[in-house]
């Protein structure tokens, strides 16, 4: 499989973090897999995909086979096997830690069954009778979703307000695991599967009164909206881009350059992702800084190890207090010293500013990585905390023509989940259909 | 420091180890660096008339990612011309007086060409001869190697006339290709053989190109059965070795042949009554310096055990093998799993009910509920590493566990199962004393 990227230097600034094995050292590495009963892999990957009987089936040089089996259980196990946080699924739960040993390198080897297996979905042609459903939102919830409702029978058209489908798969992941033209390869094998397409603006150009009327069901997969502003002075000045706008744009522009000094503000697996982007993209000193300290700090371990070996500068118990303007532009970040004050109610320490304790960081660019905000409003379904409220096992919402999956419901987790989201909604949909025509 | 040395029906040598007669033996240069190597004897790739070869000899069978497990040869007897070959013996003889040199032969069954070739073998300066029987392509086709050690009659024929005129002790090598290998060896015996080599290769086909649907070895798209040999077989040779050994009417001083590859295995045969070992297959895998490791891991062995002597544990295993009705009904062993070490595959417990007794069991395990990631940072911590998870030791119902060592078997973390012994109380008692009772 030859590698591309949209942004082709992109290639080069961005090597795959975790390389592809070649043919003998899958074998050998599947060999090594214990082929546990009832995995403890299985039961922690969200989609549950049959993990030991993959890798069997590579280990017997059934790649075909073995693609089919991760296909089934997770229709993006491409994409899944470059972004899932194996350390803390798969991976971490494999039994060879148990056993002084290196667990079994599952991700590598799902990206090895997918690349080598050639599998194709043959899905029946959709009758008379067949359910017809729109999925809002192009992203990982709403392919998981479509797909499954196409393998059994379904009409379904997927509608995305971007130019091309994949969500932040496409958009919005660290180019060096996983590049938008891996994306669209996934998207191109569901459409294959007779999934529609179509670019379009719900609640814009096309009302949600319209879905309803020709639409059986709508799967709501929109994911989260802007990243939060700092809310300080100077936020919007030329020079803050936030973290996912920072990532698409140098994923999508060839001539994109962040500066010489990159300030990331944020602690999340995100932030990571934009450091050491602006790392590879020539940034010469990049600062990550954070209010809290490492051990509050929600990004894996494995983020924030992998940034320390990029570069990637940390500043601890420091939080914005303005963005200081030279010239109309962000020129430097005004932060105050912190202090951790005791747990608050969620578990998570509170911090209060340190008085006096300003001091100004020069910088070309700062990239604000806190998280984004909901989208849910518009929607008129339940909200519970601020996002979708559903029957988790379903997927049903509080209408029930409208079910709902992935970082609009779950708030923002990993691909995996929003695959697992929409697959259990298509079920649920299925299901409900079924009872519905009798 | 244990004494290697072994003088095996007569013929001396620096230790037990010898290249058994293939292509590691196939020329004096080869024997030569063995020797050098460290091996004790050598047994000549086989001299006969004169044959021509195919090209693409071998196949093997490789396992679990293992190179080699088995392999596989269409090869046949020497295609050197003898006199090359009976000079290099004489040279070999000369450089190392005190290393074994056997030839091995094979000749039409004509009673004139076998005393010519044992004459001219002797008088090179061979220190024996093995009498190939067992080659089992190729060669049998013609009537010769397995063709003749597959009919008791022929091999006693033809080992008579070879005892005709030997000076020098006579090996008879056998072919495990035969329903009872006792009686081609008390063949042997009766025509006078001064020793017995087993086994020879066993008839196989290693595998087929799915692609091309060829066997292999592919001969221009074609195949032919060959002869089987390695780590595989050792089990095979160990089981015939034994037959030999403990009939006696077929026993004679005997060479062990058939998956040796290291020290461990040469113990084995050793236990079971071989005086010298023979080796082809791992020497052929990772030439001839695994003869160091032999040498310097049976001598440590020997020194452990108080052993000084080759013959000091020789044959020391073959009263411990019986018949079954021998078996004593009442020694009970029971699976014990330690909860300390159980990492949680739970392979015991699929072996267990699906392909034995049904006697290990879990708790009960929670529901399965919906799986999210780990996003916080205790979550995450939570979901690497750790102890096993109680619901995923298995325990074994002592009163139902009929000892079958499977669940041990398959465990793959080392003395997590055991087996231990139950005291039944009752005595002894083999299936023989109770149907006579």
């Amino acid at each position: 499989m030859t590698a591309s990227s949209v942004v082709p230097a992109n290639l080069e600034r961005f090597p795959d973090l975790h390389p592809a094995l070649d043919s003998q050292s899958a074998v050998a590495e599947a060999n090594r897999c214990l082929f546990c009963y009832d995995a403890p892999c299985t039961a922690a990957c969200p989609t549950h995909i049959d993990v030991p009987r993959f890798i069997r089936k590579i280990g017997s040089g059934n790649l075909r086979g073995s693609a089919l089996t991760i296909l089934d259980a997770n229709i993006l196990g491409l994409s899944c096997s470059r972004v899932c946080p194996v350390d803390v699924l798969c991976e971490g739960s494999c039994v060879m830690h148990r056993y002084n040993k290196k667990p079994i390198e599952i991700g590598r080897l799902q990206r090895y069954a997918i690349e080598h297996g050639k599998a194709s979905i043959a899905c029946p042609a959709p009758g008379d009778a067949a359910l017809n459903v729109a999925c809002v939102g192009g992203g990982p919830a709403s392919l998981s979703c479509a797909a499954e409702l196409r393998r059994h029978g379904a009409r379904v058209t997927v509608f995305d307000n971007r130019p091309l489908p994949g969500g932040l798969n496409t958009y919005g992941v660290a180019e060096y695991k996983l590049r938008p033209t891996d994306s669209l390869r996934e998207v191109e094998m569901i459409r294959a599967m007779g999934v529609e397409f179509r670019q379009a603006e719900i609640g814009g150009a096309i009302p949600l009164s319209q879905l309803e009327a020709e639409f059986d069901f709508i799967f709501i997969g929109v994911g989260l909206g802007a990243m939060d502003r700092l809310g300080i002075p100077g936020d919007q000045l030329p020079g803050v881009i936030d973290a996912l706008r920072f990532i698409e744009r140098y994923k999508t522009q060839p001539s994109f350059a962040p500066g010489r000094t990159v300030i990331v503000i944020g602690g999340g697996n995100t932030a990571i992702d934009a450091a050491n982007a602006a790392v590879r993209l020539g940034a010469q000193d990049v600062h990550l800084f954070y209010r809290r300290t490492p051990n509050e700090m929600p990004a894996f371990p494995f983020e924030y190890d992998h940034a320390k070996i990029e570069g990637v500068r940390f500043h601890w118990l420091a939080k914005p207090i303005a963005v200081v303007e030279v010239a109309g532009r962000a020129a430097a970040v005004r932060f105050a010293n912190t202090r951790l004050t005791g747990p608050a109610g969620d578990g998570r320490q509170t911090i209060e500013v340190i008085p006096d304790s300003e001091y100004e960081v020069a910088c070309d660019t700062v990239i604000p990585a806190l998280g984004q905000s909901r989208l849910t409003s518009t929607l008129h379904l339940e909200i519970n905390g601020s996002s979708v409220a559903v029957d988790r096992p379903t997927g049903r919402t509080s209408n029930p023509k409208y079910y709902a999956g992935g970082d609009c419901v779950n708030g923002g987790r990993e691909v995996v989940d929003a695959v697992a989201d929409g697959k259990r909604a298509a079920l649920g949909m299925l299901s409900n259909g079924m009872a519905k025509h009798g | 420091m244990a004494d290697l040395s072994s003088t095996f029906a007569g013929i001396r040598s620096p230790n037990p180890f010898w290249l058994a007669s293939g292509p590691p033996t196939n020329c004096g240069e080869q024997i030569q660096r063995a020797f050098e190597a460290g091996w004790g004897g050598a047994v000549w790739k086989t001299l006969g008339d004169p044959i021509v070869n195919v090209s693409s000899r071998y196949s093997s069978v490789d396992w679990n990612g293992q190179r080699m497990m088995g392999l596989n040869n269409i090869e046949l007897i020497t295609d050197r011309p003898l006199e090359t070959n009976l000079r290099e013996i004489t040279e070999v003889k000369k450089r190392f007086p005190q290393h074994a040199v056997i030839a091995s032969i094979m000749v039409d069954s004509n009673r004139e060409a076998w005393h010519t070739i044992v004459k001219r073998c002797e008088d090179a300066g061979a220190d024996g001869l093995e009498l190939n029987f067992g080659c089992p392509h190729g060669m049998s086709e013609r009537g010769m190697g397995s063709a003749v050690g597959q009919v008791p009659d022929y091999a006693c024929m033809i080992t008579e006339w070879v005892k005709e005129v030997a000076r020098t002790p006579v090996l008879v090598k056998l072919t495990p290709n035969v329903t009872d290998i006792r009686m081609v060896a008390r063949a042997a015996k009766r025509a006078g053989a001064d020793a017995l080599s087993a086994i020879n290769t066993i008839n196989s086909i290693t595998g087929i190109d799915l692609d091309t649907l060829t066997p292999r070895p592919n001969v221009g798209g074609m195949s032919s059965h060959g002869g089987y040999c390695g780590p595989a077989v050792k089990p095979i040779a160990l089981h015939l070795i034994q037959q030999i050994a403990a009939d006696p009417q077929a026993v004679l001083p005997l060479s062990g042949i058939g998956g040796i590859s290291g020290w461990r295995e040469a113990a084995e045969f050793i236990l079971l009554g071989c005086g010298t070992v023979q080796v082809c297959t791992a020497a052929m895998h990772h030439g001839y310096r695994i003869v160091e490791d032999m040498i310097d891991g049976l001598s440590n062995w020997m020194d452990d055990k108080g052993f000084r002597t080759i013959e000091d544990f020789r044959g020391l295993s073959v009263p411990k093998i019986t018949e079954w009705k021998h078996l004593d009904l009442n020694y009970k062993i029971v699976a014990r799993i330690n909860r300390e070490t159980c990492i949680g595959c739970d392979l015991c417990y699929i072996a267990c009910w699906d392909g034995a007794h049904q006697c290990i069991h879990f708790d009960a395990r929670p529901p399965a509920g919906i799986t999210v990631t780990p996003v916080s940072r205790p979550e995450a911590l939570r979901a690497t590493g750790g102890p096993t998870p109680p619901a995923r030791i298995p325990h074994v119902d002592e009163t139902e566990c009929v000892g079958c060592n499977l669940c041990w078997l398959v465990c793959p973390v080392e003395n997590c199962i055991s087996m231990a012994k139950i005291d039944t109380g009752a005595p002894p008692q083999s299936w023989a004393q109770r149907t006579e009772a």
